[in-house]
């Protein structure tokens, strides 16, 4: 089947789709996007995690004709300006991560970028207050870590949301 | 393998009636990891997300409506008044991402024994809302689970809406697990205390082929409890509430846990739920008066 969606900003079409295959597997494999990382392929992991129609969801969860006409947001999304990967500039949860060296072997980061995205939008974006501790590993809770670098992740959350918040009140 | 993708509900049932093994997904964090896992190769896929009377809930006389492709978070967001023992049942769904996506419909659909939305929808004597080309019906969920991922669902039916009683007393929901996310429940247990009728309910999760009901419990405790005070009961009948709501299960060993671990567990849930409930029931009693 033919599935045609907009992908971080971009309107894409993707020939000879198997029905049952993920929408992950589509981003991956059809459209060059490897961003999104393929590891559980049963919700458990979180490094599939994209926004969808403005969700956040397990791209492995999601079938590939269920995203024809939707919008999709991957974690090359997150990234500022337009063009191809190093093109572009580090959004400001990438930035915070790599300060905060919140990265070790970099698997599960594409997810928890997306998820932290998610929060902060849904937080300081919204003009509350910064996420404390409990409610960042409540929104974190379904991405996995198997260097188990949680508390640096942690921290660049709160990097994030700092730089975040600085940004909103200063427009 | 066919994806369907019917934009009214009539074309759904259609859809259905003509392909009754065709799979219905929504969320799809159940259908995609059987297909992800080769486990499963239906000849059809329908895909519920575009249809909008799924996705809607409200009231429906004395009762909610929830369409059964409502997601989790929804549920969270917007019904733990309507709903309190579905809310925090729905908080205890594994992580936001998949809240996001998964629904009560394709729980009761997968009809898994470990399903987090079931103990609550049978604790408050919820009913499931089947429809086909030949009409639709109303089941109550104490009647829909049959045996292993049985249900009382025709192959030709879709779950299309569950209905909640508006509540009378306080609900609860305990699960317990690993972690507090991501976890399969190694037993779960939903009360619901109706002052109005003088009649409790459970429902109990991962404690036997399909979710369950401790129906000597239930009538023991609407005996002994306080209706007019909502006095807190005797410890003695605070441990036969649990002996009784742990006699009613039927677990089995596995993975997760064992057989008496998992009585245990129901023992102990069910006597903190009562607690919580009796706490809240006076609350309600003093508001009233």
């Amino acid at each position: 089947m033919r599935v045609s969606f907009n992908v971080n900003g971009e309107d894409v079409t993707a020939d000879d789709v198997w029905p049952g295959e993920s929408l992950l597997y589509v981003l991956r494999e059809r459209l060059g996007l490897p961003g999104s990382k393929n590891a559980c392929e049963q919700g458990e992991c979180g490094s599939c995690t994209v926004y969808f129609d403005g969700v956040t969801a397990c791209s492995c969860m999601i079938a590939a004709g269920q995203a024809q006409g939707r919008t999709v947001r991957t974690v090359e999304g997150l990234a500022e300006g337009t063009g191809k990967g190093t093109e572009r500039a580090l959004g400001t949860v990438q930035e915070a991560f790599v300060e905060a060296g919140a990265v070790q072997c970099g698997f599960c980061t594409p997810g928890l970028l997306v998820q932290t995205d998610d929060l902060l939008e849904r937080t300081v974006g919204a003009g509350m207050p910064a996420p404390g501790d409990a409610e960042i590993r409540e929104a974190l809770a379904g991405n996995l870590c198997r260097c188990t670098g949680y508390e640096k992740i942690i921290d660049a959350v709160h990097l994030a949301a700092e730089r975040r918040a600085e940004a909103g009140s200063g427009a | 393998m066919e994806f369907l993708s019917p934009s009214t509900l009539e074309e759904a049932l259609e859809a259905k009636s003509a392909h009754p093994d065709a799979v219905p997904i929504m969320g799809g964090t159940d259908v995609m990891v059987e297909l992800n896992f080769d486990k499963r190769r239906p000849p059809a896929l329908i895909d519920l997300a575009r249809i909008p009377e799924l996705a809607e809930y409200g009231p429906d006389g004395d009762r909610t409506r929830l369409g059964a492709g409502v997601p989790y978070t929804k549920v969270i967001e917007h019904l733990s008044g309507t709903a309190p023992a579905l809310a925090k049942a729905s908080r205890s769904v594994a992580s936001p991402q998949i809240r996001n996506r998964g629904t009560v419909g394709g729980n009761l659909g997968g009809a898994s024994p470990a399903g987090d939305a079931h103990p609550s929808l049978l604790a408050t004597d919820a009913a499931v809302e089947l429809a086909s080309v030949r009409g639709r019906r109303r089941v109550p969920v104490r009647e829909f689970f049959l045996s292993l991922r049985k249900t009382a669902r025709r192959d030709d039916e879709l779950i299309t809406a569950v209905l909640l009683p508006e509540p009378s007393g306080p609900q609860q929901f305990a699960k317990i697990g690993t972690r507090n996310a991501m976890v399969i429940a190694v037993t779960s247990f939903a009360l619901a205390l109706d002052g109005e009728r003088r009649s409790v309910g459970t429902g109990l999760g991962s404690a036997g082929p399909t979710p369950l009901r401790a129906e000597a419990a239930e009538e023991f405790l609407a005996q002994e409890f306080d209706w007019e005070n909502g006095r807190s009961p005797s410890e003695a009948t605070v441990r036969r509430f649990g002996e009784l709501v742990a006699a009613a299960a039927r677990p089995i060993d596995d993975q997760r846990g064992s057989a008496e671990y998992r009585k245990h567990a129901l023992s102990v849930m069910a006597r903190r739920a009562l607690s919580w409930s009796v706490t809240d029931y006076r609350k309600g009693v003093t508001r009233c008066a």
